[in-house]
């Protein structure tokens, strides 16, 4: 028996929407395995051991970029470092705490805007208020601070998330056996969301990391030729170092080769620190034990 | 007594921590307009935010960011054009089409390329896409509008694609069923069904793409080519706002009339994404999906 044509018709249709929905999942990740693929085929030539650990030398043109690693390593560190306590913080008010309401609602607004903030405008902010009006000057200190001001929404989520996930009759058999509820979050809740909140935490320090807006004004410097002996100096940072190398100066093709293992570097670090937390998080996942 | 003394005195300290958010909107807003109010004794609001010419280093200067608006609005505008087929398609493909093993692909490959550097997006523009499209075109210059937009794109499209995943996750299964025992395929359920349900929390992925692509700075900075003119064709170089305070911030002398009008820039971006932010907000809670009907 022949098909009818209208169902014919509608099994087209079917098909040609599979295929064009498939298509989108294959764009995506074919765009991001090619730039993956490129940056590494390109930078794996400059990436050695003595690339990653010595200084920069001949006005940048040769030499390594070990400055540039551990300042954005400095940077990073600060910035969980503000953003982790205040984060988890929030998110116990947010969870435990608090009850439906106008106040909760405006601090969840709050929190939404504060992610959708441009980095740039963190840039901005952390120029006026650490840089301009605290006198901090531009140094370590003010970019983790600028930094952690701009994960910190990442964390607050990611620990509501794992709070949220802590089920609620632990809470109860707790509170049953005459618990006060500070104690039942911390030695209960804590606890048993530590391994959520800190698998969240590390996409945190990928963002940190990788973020270049925020530090020009406030922690990057072009060059310098000394290591910082404390969170009132200076760094070189590896995103801002790969922005200096492509865009100023007069040895922009001479250095390209020092640009891609700069890139390299960059993403193998981040893109790395996110796999981690990946795995982490499926793992945690597959083995719950609630 | 004293055990629920200091009870409440707990949870008033995690309230105190919990408004730190707001302080720091609060604090945003205020060293913004701090620093960029200067300016409007200089130029008027109106002919800052319409004036078709910015030369904050000429004798005399002109600070009119009309320029550098449009840029943002039409990057924006054409990477939102194409990032949302490709993050709302692929979030039906991971939520309704795929199988478990490909499920478990790409759902990392979309949370890697959020993670991915903007700097690093930014290099690949420069060095890869604008040598192709200046070749390709014949072009003075590759450093332009569709340059930016497509690296732009590739930005946005995670965040619509994980937020409008979410949202088609979030469809009652019974919706689905009754469409099937209607007879309806696959695709027309997604099309017909599925995705209408969705549509306030694929809003939402598309406005909160588009607030990420507007306040984006490394990308444009690197390859939206810097021309501070408004545009005649989609091959034109553009200065959106974020790479101009980028790019000028490092020469504008303290506090001069530059430095401000920069800040000034910041306080329209900011206000900007605030609304964009605001309007998803907004969208997601006011036709929050409430469940299926039970009989």
């Amino acid at each position: 028996m022949a098909i009818p044509s209208t169902m014919r018709w509608r099994y087209f249709k079917e098909g040609l929407f599979f295929a064009l929905v498939r298509l989108s999942a294959l764009v995506i990740t074919v765009s991001l395995g090619g730039l993956l693929l490129y940056i590494f085929l390109n930078g794996f030539r400059t990436v050695n051991w003595a690339f990653l650990t010595l200084p920069p030398t001949d006005s940048m043109t040769k030499g390594g970029i070990m400055p540039a690693i551990l300042g954005t390593f400095y940077l990073t560190l600060g910035a969980i470092a503000v953003a982790l306590p205040l984060g988890i913080m929030s998110a116990i008010y947010l969870t435990e705490y608090a009850k439906q309401g106008p106040i909760v609602r405006i601090i969840r607004i709050g929190v939404n805007c504060l992610a959708g903030v441009p980095s740039i405008v963190f840039g901005l902010f952390g120029l006026g208020l650490f840089v301009v009006f605290l006198q901090f000057g531009s140094c370590i200190l003010s970019g983790a601070l600028t930094l952690g001001i701009l994960i910190l929404p990442t964390i607050i989520g990611a620990s509501e998330e794992a709070l949220k996930g802590v089920p609620q009759t632990f809470r109860e058999a707790s509170l049953a056996l005459g618990v006060s509820k500070w104690q039942t979050i911390y030695r209960i809740v804590l606890p048993n969301a530590l391994p959520g909140i800190l698998t969240g935490s590390i996409l945190g320090i990928g963002r940190a990391a990788g973020e270049t807006a925020p530090i020009m004004f406030t922690a990057a410097a072009f060059y310098t030729a000394k290591l910082p002996s404390s969170i009132l100096d200076e760094v070189m940072a590896l995103p801002f170092h790969i922005y200096v190398l492509a865009t100023a100066g007069t040895h922009i093709e001479e250095t390209r080769p020092i640009q891609y293992g700069t890139v390299l570097v960059l993403v193998g670090l981040v893109l790395g620190v996110d796999l981690i937390a990946i795995f982490i998080r499926s793992f945690i996942r597959k083995r719950k034990r609630w | 007594m004293t055990r629920k003394f200091k009870e409440v005195m707990i949870r008033r300290i995690f309230f105190l921590f919990a408004c730190v958010s707001i302080l720091i909107l609060g604090l945003i807003v205020t060293f913004l307009f701090r620093e960029g109010i200067p300016i409007f004794r200089a130029v008027s609001i109106k002919d800052f935010l319409f004036g078709s010419e910015w030369y904050p280093t000429f004798d005399p200067p002109a600070f009119g960011i009309w320029p550098l608006i449009v840029g943002s609005f039409i990057v924006t505008f054409l990477s939102t054009l194409i990032a949302v087929p490709l993050g709302v398609l692929s979030a039906v493909y991971i939520s309704e089409i795929a199988p478990r093993s490909i499920k478990e692909i790409l759902k990392p490959v979309i949370e890697l390329l959020a993670g991915l550097p903007s700097v690093v997006l930014g290099f690949f523009g420069m060095v890869v896409l604008a040598p192709w499209l200046q070749d390709t075109f014949d072009l003075p210059t590759g450093l332009n509008i569709v340059n930016a937009s497509l690296m732009l794109a590739l930005m946005a499209v995670p965040t619509i694609s994980s937020i409008s995943e979410d949202a088609l996750y979030n469809v009652p299964r019974e919706f689905k069923e009754a469409s099937y025992a209607l007879g309806a395929t696959k695709s027309e359920t997604i099309l017909k069904v599925i995705i209408p349900s969705a549509l306030s929390g694929i809003s939402t992925a598309v406005i909160l793409g588009m607030a990420r692509a507007i306040g984006e700075t490394m990308v444009v900075l690197m390859v939206a080519g810097g021309a501070a003119a408004i545009p005649e064709s989609l091959f034109d170089s553009v200065r959106p706002m974020p790479a101009s305070i980028a790019a000028e911030m490092g020469e504008a002398p303290f506090r001069s009339e530059h430095y401000h009008a920069l800040f000034a820039t910041g306080i329209v971006l900011f206000l900007l994404t605030l609304a964009f932010n605001l309007i998803a907000d907004y969208i997601s809670n006011k036709f929050k999906e409430v469940g299926s009907g039970t009989l």
